[in-house]
C-alpha cells in the first residue's frame, strides 16, 4: 500500500534501527473487549468495528474466536496481528490434536503460550500490537486472563482491554459477583458496552456476546444496543446560556 | 529616576524568558519541580430542583499525595459553586478572581449573579491564556433562569450538560453516570449518584482519593457538605498507644494531643481596619 512505501525512506534515516523494520504502528485497529466470569463459565463482549486511523472502515469484524475445545480468544488492537496469532494458535491446536492422547490444551495453557509469544516479540522490538482476552472452562475450572502487547499478563474475574479498562472495569468492580446467571452477566456486559458506545469514539453499535461453558462456545449473532439521547439538556443545551456550546 | 539599561518585560501575560535556560538545565539532567496538581475526580449533575456538585479531596505532586483533604469545590457566588481540576494554583486563582469580579458586578447591578456570567468570565480568561492556565472546571449554580451546569476546558471551550465529569478520574465517574443517570432525580438520589461517581473515581483512579465533598445548590439555598463521605478512614492507629520493647524501663508516660482545643473567647470582627 502507498502508506507503507512512503514509510521506507524514513526508516532508513533512523540509523542503527534502519536495517530491520521493527518499530511499528497499528493501522487497522479494534477497540475494547470486556470479559467476565459467571456461574457456568465465561462471558465476553466486543463490538464488530475495525478502524483505519480515524475512519470506521470495517463494521463486521469478529474479534472473538474459539480456540480448540476449551478456550475463547478476544483481541483488540491491530487486526492483522490478531489474524497472525490465530494462525499460530491453529498450528498449536493442530499439533495438540495430532498427539491424539485424549488430552487437550485448556485455557490456562493457551494463555501461557500467548504470554510467551507476546513477550518474546516485545523483546525483539517487534510486538504483536494487541491486547488479548483469553477465557475458557476445562474440567469445571473457569479461567479468564489477559495478555498485553508488552507481555503483561494476569488472571482475574473480570478483564477489559483499552478503553474498557477505564470505563467498564469501575462498573464491573461495583456490580460483578461470583454467582451471576447468564442473563445477569449479559445485562452487565451490555451496560459496559453501552457506556463504551457513548464514550469511545472508535466504538460501533454492533456487538457480539460470546459464551463459553463446559459444553462449548457460542458466539451470538451481531445486534445493536438501545441508546438514549432524549435528555432535555442535550436537545436544547444552550437555553439560558447563549453563546455557549 | 535612574535610566534602565535592561529590557523591561512586556506588561501582562506570561514571560517566556526563562524557557531557554530551562531547556539547557533539562538537557543537563536537572528535573523541573513538578506542579501541585489536583489529579482529580470532579462531577456535577442537574436534578429536579437544582444542581449537585461533587469532588474528591486528594492533591498530588507527581507521585506523592501532598494534601489528603483539600477543598476542590470553590465558592463563586452565594448561588454558584465551581469544582476545579488541573494545576491547583491555577484553579484556586482563577476561581478567586472571577468570584471577586462577580461580587463587584453584584454591587454594580444589585442583582443575584447568573451562572453564564461566571461562565463567560472564566472562559474568556482561559482562552486569553491559550491553555497555559491549566484549569479544568465544572461550574454549577441556580439563578433566576434556572439550574445550570457547565464544564470549562483549559483552552477556554465550554459545554452545557445535564451531567459532567472532569479530571483524571472522569472516565470512571462517567461510567457510573452514563449507566445510572436519568431525568427527574430527587435530592437524595442525586447525592447518592454523585457520591457513587466520586467513589468510583477514588477507588479506580490513582490520581483521586481520600474523601467525598458534595455541594447541593437549589433556588435560594445551598448546602456545602464538606467530607460528606469518608470511605478511607485511618484504621491502623493503635488504641493502646505506643509500647516499647520489653527491655525498656518506662519512667514516665505523658500523652499530648496533637490538636489543641482552641477556645474562642470573643467572636472578633473580621477585617476591622
Amino acid at each position: 500500500m502507498n502508506m507503507v512505501d512512503s514509510a521506507q525512506p524514513f526508516k532508513t534515516l533512523l540509523g542503527p534501527e534502519s536495517d530491520s523494520q521493527r518499530t511499528q504502528y497499528p493501522y487497522v485497529t479494534g477497540t475494547s473487549v470486556v470479559g467476565v466470569k459467571y456461574k457456568d463459565g465465561i462471558l465476553m463482549a466486543s463490538d464488530m468495528g475495525a478502524s483505519y486511523g480515524s475512519t470506521l472502515r470495517y463494521k463486521s469484524v469478529e474479534r472473538m474466536k474459539p480456540i480448540g475445545k476449551h478456550s475463547l480468544l478476544g483481541a483488540s488492537g491491530e487486526i492483522s496481528d490478531f489474524q497472525e496469532i490465530l494462525h499460530y494458535l491453529d498450528e498449536l491446536i493442530l499439533y495438540d490434536n495430532m498427539w491424539d492422547d485424549g488430552n487437550s490444551l485448556g485455557p490456562k495453557e493457551v494463555h501461557s503460550y500467548l504470554t510467551r509469544v507476546m513477550y518474546n516479540r516485545r523483546n525483539k522490538f517487534n510486538p504483536f500490537w494487541n491486547s488479548l482476552v483469553l477465557g475458557g472452562v476445562k474440567n469445571g475450572q473457569k479461567y479468564l486472563g489477559t495478555v498485553s502487547m508488552i507481555g503483561v499478563h494476569f488472571e482475574d474475574s473480570h478483564v477489559a482491554t483499552g478503553f474498557g479498562n477505564h470505563l467498564a472495569r469501575p462498573i464491573l468492580r461495583e456490580e460483578w459477583n461470583e454467582n451471576m446467571s447468564y442473563e445477569d452477566g449479559v445485562k452487565l456486559l451490555e451496560k459496559c458496552m453501552r457506556v463504551l458506545l457513548y464514550r469511545d469514539r472508535s466504538a460501533v453499535n454492533k456487538i457480539q456476546i460470546a459464551k463459553i461453558t463446559e459444553e462449548g462456545v457460542t458466539i451470538s449473532r451481531p445486534y445493536a444496543l438501545k441508546t438514549f439521547w432524549e435528555f432535555n439538556a442535550f436537545k436544547n443545551p444552550t437555553v439560558g446560556a447563549e453563546g455557549s456550546w | 529616576m535612574s535610566k534602565l539599561d535592561f529590557d523591561v518585560p512586556a506588561k501582562g501575560g506570561f514571560s517566556f524568558d526563562l524557557c531557554k535556560r530551562n531547556d539547557m538545565l533539562m538537557k543537563k539532567g536537572v528535573q523541573p519541580p513538578s506542579y501541585r496538581k489536583t489529579g482529580t475526580t470532579i462531577v456535577g449533575l442537574i436534578f429536579q430542583d437544582g444542581v449537585i456538585l461533587g469532588a474528591d479531596t486528594r492533591a498530588t505532586e507527581g507521585p506523592i499525595v501532598c494534601d489528603k483533604n483539600c477543598e476542590k469545590i470553590h465558592y463563586m457566588a452565594p448561588n454558584i459553586y465551581c469544582c476545579g481540576a488541573g494545576t491547583a494554583a491555577d484553579t484556586e486563582a482563577v476561581t478567586d478572581m472571577v468570584s471577586s469580579q462577580l461580587q463587584l458586578h453584584r454591587y454594580h447591578t444589585g442583582r443575584e449573579s447568573r451562572v453564564i456570567t461566571a461562565l463567560t468570565l472564566l472562559k474568556s480568561h482561559l482562552f486569553n491564556y491559550q491553555g497555559y492556565v491549566q484549569a479544568a472546571l465544572v461550574l454549577g449554580g441556580v439563578d433566576v433562569t434556572g439550574p445550570h451546569l457547565h464544564t470549562i476546558y483549559p483552552h477556554g471551550s465550554t459545554d452545557t450538560l445535564p451531567f459532567a465529569t472532569m479530571g483524571s478520574g472522569s472516565l470512571a465517574a462517567m461510567a457510573v453516570f452514563e449507566s445510572k443517570y436519568h431525568e427527574g432525580l430527587t435530592r437524595d438520589e442525586g447525592i447518592k449518584l454523585v457520591t457513587e461517581a466520586i467513589c468510583s473515581g477514588i477507588f479506580n483512579d490513582l490520581g483521586s482519593g481520600s474523601n467525598v465533598d458534595v455541594c447541593v445548590i437549589t433556588k435560594g439555598h445551598k448546602e456545602y457538605l464538606r467530607n460528606h463521605l469518608l470511605p478511607n478512614p485511618r484504621s491502623y492507629v493503635s488504641a493502646k498507644g505506643f509500647s516499647f520493647s520489653k527491655k525498656t524501663e518506662v519512667l514516665l508516660t505523658k500523652v499530648t494531643p496533637l490538636k489543641e482545643k482552641v477556645e474562642i473567647i470573643q467572636a472578633g470582627e473580621a477585617m476591622e481596619e
